[in-house]
């Protein structure tokens, strides 16, 4: 197959409706055990031997998002998302208690996104039913790649096989569905990459979440990538296979809406939307973070990150906050500009101004502008264009500079 | 204490490459003379060199006067001038050597003549000094002081058959040496009735007495309380305190003909007292002043910035205070694009560069950032004027330009014998002219004119390199010669930089810049765009390479808990931009230049 080019003109996601005015209130609950640890990741997941006490953390979490409502009242949740971690680990009835809590804390939207994190392990897919029932309405499978060995590579503990069934499984499920699929694997090359990508978009539902293999610190993944054991892309491959993505997704009407996440129309993950339009969300679990606005100023909060930590010091102060940081309005500046160029709808400058106290340097965005990596939408908006999208974190760098 | 009878006096320097012991020898001197008590040696010689750091003090010569009674029953004045001894200070060692009548050439018994050894040992017989050859380090095994003798003999052209065989390590004959000292050095002959007439030997400031001037009288006396003139700057001032060291400071009432010491008055400025300029009696002055003073003269100029902007006050300050001590340093404020603001700096060599840039680093605790060092460049305009160009950058347009002269030197270099074809590969390859090329014993000696732009470069260390550090290399500036030089542009995304505008000679310059634009290509880093980096004289191209631009970069999972650890990536990248040089439109690290400027090739 020959590499595909992006086509001329297509359309790309959110350049019909704008988006809301307001980015809602989001909940993350984070579970941080998982059954192994992969070699790529560097989440806050931790592999216990002996069995967890699922009740005492169900009962911290409940404590926890407690707490988190003192310090941001009256709030109207229109997305919880269960992240971990595998939270796929805990019991539905866990999951359960959990929902009653963040209900019990805040009013939820009747309509919210209820989005839990799975892994497609033949195990965890028994336990859907039972999510589905605690409230879960959509679901994110950790599929990462179609292929056995690739898996094994990955350090997955699940096979393609039990992919598809979990897949299936889910898609019977839940109203809502994504997995996540992991490119730019050593030796892989833009056209395998596609055909793969192919056959899962056959698989997918609404959303599909395609992240490019990046080495992060303090993984086993770095620790060979260092002792050059692991032959990762060059730069023009990389750039070759994030072509390769938009062209096929979008060919089958799944453009990308963020950077790395793609949806049909209105298949957008709500709640990871709340983070990329900087809106406000609450962290429960350890090593959450969140970012609430009180007395005008918005406060970055994170917790403290080892479960057994946390869980002692929720036990016994009611919350398990490590930090709580007022942020500057160039803090906050930054932060929005990170997340918001993100979205291929981009940012509002109106915004922007209120929440970084001062507008982007014109002379700045003008050279982005006539680069080709920033394009305006109107007065208010600006975005990344395609080719910017590539180099965001340079492009950010220029803006926020 | 009065005067000493002039018969009796004998002023004398050492002469001596490096590590062939002329510290030793001077300690064994003032010890054997009574000087100081064998305790006091190590008591008082290395208090008084730890007060002179902590006040901050660079004595660049300096003089012990040492009582000697000889076998002939009498006792003499000895006068011991130190010297630097190196190249960068020639001018200043010559006016010391000047205030003496003869040398002690010190010569490593085993490793023989370096050339350090012999642009001294000539300056000396320059000023017609009786030398008395010392063979150092007898004592060791691989000591061979007849083959050193014949040495000498050859290779600088005096007598050494009475050479003193010695080993100031073990104080072995240092009798001899006082003898010969007393026996074969003449007295001065100066006239005690005529008007003063004193050399300014070297100056330096003291946070107590203030400017402490030393001195050697010629003719007449030098009085406290005297009202005395210095020809040359035409300041006059009033002598509060005489005296001379032994190495202890030591008060007198006056120093006469033929002596050596130090005297005190209202004098603000080291910078106000020139090396070499003569000192006389404001009320009745002698006819001619001394012949040979000249002003301090910068020859290798280089910017200096500090690292952190914000240091810059702090730098001027410390360079103010160095000046105060050593007025043939010179700075004057200098903007750089690329660098910020800083100063341009002149300095009498490359080792004087290093010393100040070490003492600015080391005792004022300041981070620098030295440019790549240039010389002095002689411009005739076409309308008939001439300049002199200091920095590259202020080079005239070059219609205006009718010819340029550089500095050349004439360098002296010993080396055994198997280095000798890279050495001359390497003085050839600079734009050498050879001289001469003789051998001494199993050593040989080249002499080249050498252009000094192409040896400030990185001349010494290639010359370590290819020799192992066998070589030993020596040099004096000659002459302005006229050359083919043109100024090399850097063009960074067709933006020329300043901070990297060379002068270079018409046949180096594709060399020079070629290796430029290569290793700025690895130290720019990508950008959105692709940035050409070119080399140009004039408008015409001479080399380039490109900065490719930035393919994919792009963080690919970002939730809502990596906000804060992306956002301080971020914050740091800011901050590394904040480090960066805006040019056009493509931002430089600090870093980059400091690494272009510094490169070898």
């Amino acid at each position: 197959m020959s590499r595909l080019a992006v086509p001329a003109g297509s359309a790309r996601a959110a350049d019909a409706a704008p988006p809301p005015a307001d980015p809602g209130f989001g909940v993350y609950v984070h579970w941080p055990f998982c059954a192994a640890k992969c070699p790529y990741c560097d989440f806050n997941s931790h592999v216990r031997h002996a069995p967890v006490d699922q009740a005492r953390f169900a009962a911290a979490l409940a404590a926890e998002a407690r707490a988190m409502a003192e310090r941001a009242p009256g709030k109207r949740v229109t997305s919880i998302f269960l992240g971990g971690g595998t939270p796929s680990l805990m019991a539905p009835e866990t999951v359960g208690a959990v929902l009653d809590a963040v209900a019990a804390a805040w009013t939820v939207d009747a309509d919210a996104e209820i989005s839990m994190e799975a892994n497609p392990s033949s195990v965890e897919a028994e336990r859907f039913r039972g999510y589905r029932a605690a409230g879960v309405n959509r679901v994110s499978l950790g599929v990462q790649a179609l292929d056995d060995r690739e898996l094994r590579f990955l350090g997955r503990l699940h096979d393609v096989d039990q992919a598809l069934a979990a897949i299936r499984l889910a898609r019977e499920t839940f109203p809502r569905l994504s997995f996540d699929l992991i490119y730019g694997r050593p030796g892989q090359t833009p056209e395998a990459w596609a055909a793969e990508l192919e056959r899962a978009i056959g698989l997918a539902s609404d959303h599909l979440s395609l992240y490019q293999l990046t080495i992060e610190p303090d993984t086993m993944f770095e620790k060979l990538y260092r002792a050059g054991k692991l032959a990762m892309p060059d730069e023009e491959t990389g750039a070759a296979l994030y072509a390769v993505t938009q062209a096929v997704c979008e060919a089958h009407g799944m453009p990308a809406y963020e950077v790395s996440n793609h949806a049909v129309p209105g298949g957008e993950c709500r709640h990871n939307l709340v983070y990329w339009r900087y809106g406000e969300y609450a962290g429960v679990g350890p090593g959450a973070h969140g970012r609430l606005v009180s007395g005008g100023r918005r406060h970055a909060l994170a917790t403290a990150r080892e479960p057994e930590r946390w869980l002692a010091r929720v036990e016994s102060w009611g919350d398990g906050v490590d930090a709580d940081d007022i942020l500057s309005e160039e803090e906050a500046g930054d932060e929005m500009l990170l997340m918001g160029l993100r979205l291929v709808e981009g940012i509002d400058l109106r915004r922007y101004r209120a929440i970084a106290g001062r507008g982007l340097d014109p002379g700045r965005l003008a050279d982005l502008v006539a680069h080709g990596m920033v394009e305006t939408i109107g007065p208010d908006r600006v975005r990344a264009t395609r080719a910017g999208a590539f180099v965001l974190d340079a492009v950010v760098a220029d803006l926020a500079a | 204490m009065t005067t000493a009878p002039q018969k009796n006096i004998r002023n004398f320097s050492i002469v001596a490459h490096i590590d062939h012991g002329k510290s030793t020898l001077a300690d064994r001197l003032i010890q054997a003379t009574g000087g100081l008590s064998d305790r006091e040696m190590k008591d008082q010689v290395l208090d008084s060199m730890d007060i002179e750091r902590e006040r901050g003090i660079t004595i660049k010569a300096q003089t012990v006067r040492l009582a000697y009674t000889a076998k002939d029953g009498e006792t003499y004045t000895l006068n011991l001038m130190d010297t630097p001894g190196h190249v960068d200070f020639a001018y200043e060692v010559s006016r010391s050597l000047a205030a003496c009548e003869g040398s002690l050439l010190v010569v490593d018994a085993s490793q023989g003549v370096e050339a350090q050894t012999l642009a001294n040992v000539y300056q000396a017989i320059d000023n017609n000094h009786e030398i008395v050859p010392i063979l150092n380090k007898i004592d060791l095994p691989a000591a061979e002081p007849d083959r050193i003798k014949q040495q000498i003999e050859e290779v600088i052209g005096i007598d050494a058959s009475n050479a003193v065989p010695i080993s100031a390590k073990t104080g072995l004959n240092i009798d001899l040496v006082l003898e010969a000292i007393v026996e074969r050095l003449p007295p001065p002959n100066g006239d005690p009735d005529a008007p003063l007439k004193a050399m300014l030997v070297d100056s330096w400031y003291d946070t107590y007495l203030g400017v402490v001037v030393l001195v050697r009288i010629i003719d007449g006396h030098l009085r406290k309380g005297d009202r005395i003139r210095m020809m040359g700057s035409g300041a006059a001032y009033d002598v509060e305190r005489v005296g001379w060291f032994t190495p202890k400071m030591v008060s007198s009432e006056a120093l006469g003909p033929g002596e050596i010491g130090f005297f005190t008055g209202s004098i603000k400025e080291v910078a106000d007292t020139r090396v070499g300029d003569t000192i006389t009696d404001d009320r009745r002055p002698t006819d001619a002043a001394l012949p040979g003073f000249r002003p301090a003269q910068p020859v290798v100029f280089c910017g200096l910035f500090p690292v952190d902007a914000a240091e810059f006050e702090d730098l001027r300050a410390a360079m103010g205070k160095l000046r105060l001590n050593d007025a043939s340093f010179s700075f004057e404020m200098e903007t750089s694009a690329a660098l910020g603001f800083g100063f341009r700096c002149g300095f009498l060599g490359l080792l004087h560069l290093e010393i100040i840039q070490e003492r600015l680093e080391r005792e004022f605790n300041l981070d620098l950032i030295a440019t790549a060092p240039s010389v002095v460049y002689r411009i005739r305009l076409t309308s008939g004027d001439e300049i002199e160009l200091h920095n590259p950058a202020d080079m005239p347009d070059v219609v205006k330009i009718d010819t340029i002269s550089e500095p050349w030197i004439r360098a002296t270099i010993l080396t055994p014998d198997e280095y000798l074809g890279a050495i001359l590969k390497l003085c050839q390859d600079r734009r050498g002219i050879q001289a001469d090329l003789s051998y001494v014993g199993n050593r040989a000696m080249v002499i080249y004119d050498l252009p000094l732009n192409e040896v400030v470069f990185d001349f010494y260390d290639r010359l370590k390199s290819v020799s192992k550090g066998y070589a030993s290399f020596d040099y004096q500036l000659t002459d302005y010669r006229e050359g083919d030089l043109v100024k090399m542009q850097i063009l960074v995304n067709a933006e020329p930089v300043d901070a990297l505008s060379m002068l270079v000679h018409k046949t180096q310059a594709e060399r020079r810049g070629r290796a430029m634009c290569e290793k700025l290509k690895d130290l720019i880093p990508q950008h959105l765009f692709v940035i050409p980096i070119q080399a140009a004289i004039g408008g015409k191209i001479i080399a380039r390479e490109t900065v490719r631009a930035l393919r994919k970069d792009v963080t690919a999972k970002c939730y809502g808990g990596d906000v804060t650890r992306k956002r301080k990536l971020l914050e740091k990248q800011k901050e590394g931009k904040k480090r960066m040089r805006q040019f056009g439109k493509v931002e430089i690290p600090q870093e980059a230049f400091i690494a272009a400027l510094k490169m070898d090739e």
